[in-house]
């Protein structure tokens, strides 16, 4: 490693647990980066001279006179337009084979941007996908995790978002993917003759977990360059989130620090932010823009993971297969893009947020109807005509697999709306009615 | 000579200094890190060691380092140019910092030294004054600065000089004051004050009683708050907090708002950057950003600082309040704040309280909510500290520490339920489970009867009864069944819906409906309440859904069209035939 002739080695350990190893040593700078034999380390917490480091790979078999030696730096990644195409792990080392990259050596997990300096996000991110194009649209510089249980093909869905995108690079942060995940991205990129636009920062399954912490760290450090100097819009992938926090917990419990909810750090909302917040639009053009997966355990949503999520992220998006169509879907209740305002109405047609919003009203009414079913009772004709219009809609809209443009989105709504409802039924402004939903009066009422 | 120390130890933003003099609880101190000076605050000491809370992060800082101490807790800075600015927690003027990145260290003064204010006297020598009372006064934006006696003079003073009218510099001195002890003062246009400790400069605090107009129909028509008064707003994430507080800092009949941004998302802050100098404040005409000031602690700025924050914000408000007007501080979200205070806590190894909360946690909210208010001044004139904050409760659960004690402290309760939010019943405000601990203060009932509407009160106690008995039918009907149950109880749960739909929900992102001043609103209640007293006719408990749809239709369109304008009469006379078709006449009802 980069040990060099004038660096003092440290040969005494005073304290090993399963994750950090403590020392006698001078001069050390906290979070600093230290190499513990051939393991790395990062320096956590300093007593008087007594460092404590923590072992991203864990202290098993550390002799308590394994080579110390401090690197004077906290972790770095050297950053450059070499990185485009490349695959590193959790310390930004290359995998592939290939060479180290020759470039800046900037500290990962740097400054925030000064909010004032910060541009409003305003680009809309085409997907193709109406469940998320019409009722939960994106827009550049935001930050939106899946929702999903771990049975939903959320790597798919989120590969194939990344790929519509326009973005000039999509960087990959891997956490405790499988190896077959990994090997699925990789061909996806290689297959959509995307490669040179795309870097990837995997740990998988087969890494030891505490590793996971510095990947996304490392995927913004790299989308930072891109975006702050090369004024590039960048799309960062991070999957999967409970993965990361899942090591978090790991670290913290093995410190014995005092647990909040769910066995997790009291400074999860903090940690969680910190990183999501490098989500940004800058002025002068560049864009990282981060779509992250959270898996749920049964659906759960008040648990710590996700719960931290949500109150950090511009919105969600909910997968869950609908049974009537037999389909994943992109659920319209839970799913949210909180930055749609910013673009729905404005870049898309005026009638957009209405027509939206008047669907998932009538696909409410729907669920209502089934529970009615549920209950034994007879149905009206109300409920029966919002029931074919949920199916209908699941189908033509809200499946993922739907790959059509916003302008055509919005007209199946008013289609589906002119089939089964009235004016009245509907409850949108007049104005649109007559403008874009016309046709709707002469069929009911 | 000022204390100094050495750092001795580092655990993420704790940093234990051991140090060679004196040093107080809460002092601020600074780190003296390579070229830059790290700001810090002492929260515990403990023999020769201090452990202090470092609002930077402590990433390269060794044992051994400097420590200087200032002698004094953390202060916010307090003159005209306060308003419009964007500040971070601890005031430092975020708009002059250099580069796109927040560089440690980088602390750049709140006020212009060198900006020059034209000046009027409003005392002259002689005059008796006391902590808070008025020297002069320099217009800020449109507002009327008033340059006090500093707070930290205790007991009466006498003018020994003012400067005459004209333009003067923040620090110069516009007036020299005399103790009683014959010791003479000099005055600026700028004093310090320490943020945790509440301005006092009033006479009397007495309970609120006049009524502050929101502009949004749940509130103002359900659940009222006034004018110093405090309320708070409870939700999941995705419930609507921050929609809300944006729509009340931009409506709210108040001069001035401070809006304090803790710990929550930086593009929320952007928004107000961004659309506040180009929106119109609709009492003024002018533009919102003038009567706004922004303290940023978003949530990947420094935590440490997260609590500074809000204390800061209040400091201002109070500033702003001793000079007379209506302030309105919104602070999204305390929960952030309360977390801040618990990682610290547990870094502190502090014994914990419940979910690892400190202790202190319920005082500490309530004394921070105790610092609103209503109050005379020494001269007899009001001013006011209205404070809304949200909370944002872990997993949505409104048992928890946070949203507990703040339940405690505050007046109003406006909870956000996630079955509205989810089938976007904006504002998601649960009208029924919220609210206002302000409509059992007599003097206030007194105050809107008059002002409002004699039948203002009632009918905001039938609206609730509407609301509430609607709920409970339909909770009948889906037991029972559609056709189980008496057409009635259809009808009773569509009322209710017309209330829902046409008063409770309100299009924020809609031109006109985003507001609704208290004459429509008062109008509105009275259509409203119009229908619910109307006896219909129906035959099938089919028909009764598509009848109310067709009435809660043409609310809407009224509700989207400007009060009293063509269209709104339009829609309105649309509402009266469709009430006609269905009304039973006098004789059918007996
Ligand atoms: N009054 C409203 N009108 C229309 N949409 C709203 C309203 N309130 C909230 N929303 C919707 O809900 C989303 C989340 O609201 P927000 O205030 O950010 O939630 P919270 O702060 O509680 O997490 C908004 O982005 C918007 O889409
Ligand atoms: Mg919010």
């Amino acid at each position: 490693m980069e040990t060099t002739a004038f660096q003092k080695i440290y040969t005494k350990i005073e304290q090993v647990t399963k994750a950090t190893i403590a020392l006698h040593a001078s001069g050390v700078g906290n979070e600093e980066m230290a190499v513990v034999n051939d393991r790395l380390a990062q320096v956590v917490k300093i007593e008087k001279d007594l460092i404590t480091l923590q072992v991203f790979s864990g202290t098993e078999g550390i002799p308590t006179n394994a080579e110390v030696v401090f690197l004077g730096h906290a972790p770095q990644l050297s950053v450059s337009d070499e990185l485009g195409g490349r695959f590193f792990n959790a310390y930004g080392q290359p995998i592939d084979g290939g060479p180290e990259v020759d470039g800046k050596k900037v500290e990962i997990g740097g400054p925030s941007v000064n909010p004032v300096r910060r541009e409003q996000p305003s680009e809309l991110i085409t997907t193709g996908i109406a469940g998320i194009d019409l009722n939960n649209t994106l827009v550049t510089g935001q930050k939106i995790p899946f929702f999903a249980d771990p049975d939903q093909p959320y790597n798919q869905v989120m590969a194939m978002v990344a790929l519509r995108a326009k973005a000039d690079k999509i960087i990959l942060g891997g956490m405790g993917i499988t190896n077959d995940d990994y090997l699925f991205f990789k061909n996806v990129f290689e297959n959509a003759g995307a490669i040179e636009r795309i870097i990837s920062f995997v740990n998988t399954t087969e890494n030891p977990p505490v590793e996971r912490l510095l990947v996304p760290d490392m995927a913004l450090t790299a989308a930072e360059y891109f975006a702050a100097e090369k004024n590039q819009n960048v799309l960062v992938l991070l999957t999967d989130m409970t993965l990361f926090a899942d090591a978090l917990s790991i670290v913290s419990n093995r410190m014995d620090q005092i647990p909040s909810k769910d066995s997790m750090p009291g400074s999860l909302y903090s940690d969680l932010a910190r990183l999501y917040e490098k989500a940004v639009q800058f002025p002068s053009g560049g864009s990282i823009t981060i779509i992250a997966v959270t898996t749920l355990s049964g659906g759960d949503i008040t648990h710590s993971i996700p719960d931290n999520t949500g109150y950090i992220t511009e919105g969600q998006l909910f997968l869950r297969k609908d049974t009537d169509i037999g389909k994943v879907i992109v659920d319209p209740f839970r799913s949210l893009s909180r930055l749609k305002q910013l673009v729905i109405g404005k870049k898309t047609r005026e009638d957009h947020p209405q027509v939206m919003n008047t669907a998932i009203r009538l696909f409410a009414d729907a669920a209502n109807a089934k529970t009615k079913i549920e209950n034994g009772f007879d149905l009206t004709d109300y409920d029966k005509r919002t029931m074919s219009f949920a199916k209908e809609y699941s189908e033509k809209l809200l499946a993922i697999d739907i790959n059509i443009e916003i302008g055509k989105m919005i007209d199946t709504g008013w289609k589906l709306f002119n089939k089964y409802f009235s004016v009245a039924e509907i409850g949108i402004k007049s104005e649109f009615v007559e403008k874009y939903g016309r046709s709707i009066e002469n069929k009911k009422n | 000579m000022s204390t100094k120390g050495k750092i001795t130890g580092i655990i993420s933003n704790l940093v234990m200094v051991e140090f060679d003099g004196p040093v107080s609880q809460n002092e601020i101190c600074f780190i003296i890190h390579s070229e830059v000076r790290l700001m810090a605050e002492v929260i515990r000491i403990g023999g020769k060691t201090a452990y202090v809370q470092v609002f930077e992060t402590t990433r390269g800082l060794k044992t051994g380092t400097i420590v200087e101490f200032t002698g004094h807790m953390l202060e916010a800075t307090l003159g005209p140019g306060i308003l419009s600015k964007n500040f971070d927690g601890l005031m430092h003027d975020l708009d002059k910092m250099t580069g796109i990145f927040l560089q440690k260290g980088d602390y750049t003064p709140a006020l212009e030294d060198d900006k020059l204010w034209k000046f009027k006297p409003l005392a002259k020598p002689g005059d008796e004054v006391l902590a808070g009372s008025w020297l002069g006064e320099v217009s800020e934006n449109w507002i009327p600065h008033k340059i006090m006696v500093p707070f930290i003079f205790k007991g009466t003073l006498t003018v020994t000089d003012v400067v005459s009218e004209g333009e003067y510099q923040i620090n110069d001195t516009i007036a020299i004051l005399t103790d009683t002890e014959k010791q003479e003062h000099k005055v600026t246009m700028v004093q310090k004050w320490p943020v945790k400790i509440p301005i006092k400069a009033y006479k009397e605090k007495p309970r609120p009683f006049d009524f502050m107009e929101t502009g949004i129909r749940v509130i103002d028509s359900l659940n009222p708050i006034v004018e110093g008064g405090t309320g708070f707003i409870p939700g999941p994430f995705g419930t609507g907090k921050t929609v809300l507080q944006h729509a009340l800092s931009k409506q709210a009949e108040a001069d001035m708002i401070v809006v304090a941004a803790c710990g929550e998302r930086a593009n929320e802050v952007v928004e107000i950057f961004t659309e506040f100098p180009e929106l119109d404040d609709p009492r003024s005409g002018r533009k919102l950003m003038e009567r706004t000031t922004i303290v940023a602690n978003t949530s990947n700025m420094p935590v440490a600082a997260r609590e500074a924050s809000v204390y800061t914000a209040m400091t201002i408000s109070e500033y702003y309040r001793s000079m007379g007007l209506k302030v309105l501080l919104l602070a999204d979200s305390t929960s952030r704040w309360a977390q801040a205070l618990r990682e610290m806590s547990n870094r502190m190894e502090e014994l914990p309280g419940p979910d690892a909360f400190p202790m202190d946690l319920p005082a500490i909210i309530s004394n921070f909510y105790a610092r609103a208010g209503f109050v005379y001044l020494n001269n007899g004139k009001t001013g006011s500290v209205t404070f809304i904050g949200t909370v944002s409760p872990a997993g949505g659960n409104l048992k928890e520490p946070v949203t507990e004690s703040t339940k405690k402290a505050a007046r109003c309760f406006y909870a956000l339920s996630q079955t509205r939010a989810d089938s976007k019943r904006y504002p998601a405000i649960d009208a029924v489970d919220s609210y206002s601990k302000y409509l059992e203060y007599p003097e206030f009932l007194e105050f809107m009867k008059k002002n409002i509407s004699p039948k203002w009160v009632d009918n905001i106690i039938l609206a609730k009864n509407i609301l509430i008995r609607g709920r409970e039918t339909y909770e009948q009907i889906n037991i029972l069944g559609d056709d189980g149950v008496p057409i009635n109880y259809h009808v009773i749960f569509w009322k209710s819906e017309v209330i829902d739909f046409v008063i409770l929900q309100q299009d924020a992102f809609d031109k006109v409906d985003a507001s609704t001043p208290i004459k429509r609103q008062r109008y509105m209640m009275d259509k409203v309440l119009e229908v619910y007293h109307t006896d219909f006719h129906f035959d099938s408990f089919e028909d009764v859904n598509p009848y109310f749809k067709k009435i809660i239709n043409v609310f809407k369109q009224m509700n989207y069209s400007e009060f009293e304008s063509d269209d709104f009469k339009k829609y309105e006379n649309e509402l009266q035939e469709i009430i006609q078709e269905r009304k039973k006449e006098k004789a059918e009802i007996n």
